[in-house]
């Protein structure tokens, strides 16, 4: 059970050529750098873009099946997608932005409770900071009970003591809900604190020697103190 | 002074106003936010009355909405009478006349938006038509409202088309500007200048409003 996927597409730059799995509950961190192809595998995941072949698979149930021709739209996979920008609806407030498509009311007012939310929920997205818009981002994703949970760097743009408390957060409640996340960051140590396992992409390949490169490099510049934390590589494909 | 004139300009402003919003809004989305073949096509025959006189596009009308024409001769059967001479005939004719002008601030609107509020409403489990009411419309309203009043001000005004499809009936088809036109014609200067003073206020008001919305 989980996500079992092999994509293949064609795009500008280069061609992305993945196969990966992630188990039920467990985070999949993909990590590359800019312009790896990162964004749009987790589109392609999402049903936002359509891969040229493959098979996306989760939970036994076919998103996306070239051979098949199966094709599931977005809004019948049950996601949760929290992108990289803020993209909350700017005419609702924070409260009405959360219960955009929830189920529970009550389960809603709860995850502005737990995300700090409380005060400023009859707000409107412009009238709050970048953080706070990001954890609601994040409630409205987990209102909708999502069977995987997409976050497309969702705290690039915000600062380190932000980004460093959104990440517990959000660590806390995945491990709360045992949800299955992919979440897609170029920060190393992002992925090593979230996720369970990780997978270097570089032009749309999976690429383990960018990665132990990338760990080396960072071990010299930060002593041998650190070597010993090499990340969890994923070995799925 | 005649009021009946700018009643019937109004009116008919109005009701056009509410049917080419109508209209405009979900032919603005299928030319913005679908891919369809023909789509070039479509926009270039709605945009058509932006280029032609206003005389060319009535006098088409004329013959498309008379008792030979497809659209006259279907509506005959169906209702048992002309649109020709008619308010209900006016009113398509400035429909159709005023589409363009609806469609481009709309379709203004539209295209300004994030295509991510979209993607984030589909992901959410929101269909196609539900996106429409619940995020593209509400963050178009500006755009929609400015559309709204250019028409208004379009339609109040329009002249050619009116005066090629419905003549100049009293109470029915005789509108503000063919009521000018009459005036200065026969030398009733006093009327003239009475009607024409009332759109002035009207259409700067509205403008200022426009501006407004436009900025924001």
């Amino acid at each position: 059970m989980g996500l079992k996927c092999t994509i293949k597409k064609q795009i500008k730059a280069f061609s992305i050529d993945v196969a990966f799995d992630c188990p039920a509950g467990k985070t999949l961190a993909l990590i590359g750098p800019s312009g790896a192809g990162k964004t749009t595998i987790i589109r392609m995941l999402a049903g936002l873009e359509r891969p040229d072949d493959g098979q996306i698979v989760y939970d036994g149930m076919a998103f996306y099946d070239r051979s098949r021709r199966v094709n599931i739209s977005p809004q019948k996979r049950q996601l949760g997608y929290v992108f990289q920008d803020y993209t909350l609806f700017p005419h609702l407030t924070i409260s009405e932005n959360a219960a955009f498509s929830a189920k529970d009311r009550n389960e809603v007012d709860d995850l502005i409770d737990y995300f700090g939310l409380t005060e400023l929920r009859n707000r409107k997205p412009h009238q709050v900071s970048g953080g706070e818009r990001q954890r609601c981002a994040i409630c409205q994703a987990l209102a909708t009970h999502p069977r995987l949970l997409l976050l497309d760097e969702p705290f690039s743009a915000l600062d380190v003591e932000t980004k460093r408390v959104l990440r517990a957060e959000l660590k806390k409640i995945k491990e709360e809900r045992a949800i299955t996340v992919i979440y897609v960051t170029h920060d190393i140590h992002e992925a090593h604190y979230i996720g369970d396992i990780i997978l270097p992409i570089v032009n749309g390949r999976v690429d383990r020697a960018w990665l132990e490169r990338i760990v080396a490099q960072q071990a010299a510049v930060n002593g041998q103190a650190k070597v010993a934390r090499v990340p969890k590589l994923a070995l799925a494909y | 002074m005649e009021f009946m004139p700018l009643y019937l300009s109004a009116k008919l402003a109005t009701i056009a106003t509410i049917v080419l919003i109508m209209i405009s809004a979900p032919l603005a989305y299928f030319l913005v936010f679908l891919k369809w073949p023909g789509k070039s096509f479509v926009e270039a025959l709605i945009s058509l009355p932006i280029a032609l006189p206003p005389t060319v596009i009535g006098f088409y009308l004329l013959y498309i909405m008379g008792p030979r024409g497809c659209g006259g001769a279907v509506w005959e059967k169906i209702f048992g009478g002309s649109l020709l001479f008619t308010f209900t005939g006016i009113v398509i004719a400035t429909v159709i006349y005023s589409l363009p002008f609806a469609m481009q601030p709309i379709k203004a609107a539209f295209e300004k938006l994030d295509v991510r509020l979209r993607e984030n409403a589909y992901v959410l489990g929101l269909s196609p038509v539900a996106t429409f009411f619940r995020v593209i419309v509400p963050n178009s309203i500006n755009g929609i409202t400015a559309g709204a009043i250019l028409v208004f001000l379009h339609s109040m005004g329009a002249f050619g088309v009116i005066l090629m499809v419905g003549g100049s009936v009293t109470g029915e088809t005789r509108v503000a500007s063919i009521a000018i036109y009459e005036a200065v014609e026969t030398m009733d200067y006093k009327t003239a200048w009475m009607l024409s003073l009332a759109f002035l206020p009207i259409s700067y008001f509205f403008l200022l409003v426009v501006n407004k919305l436009t900025r924001n």
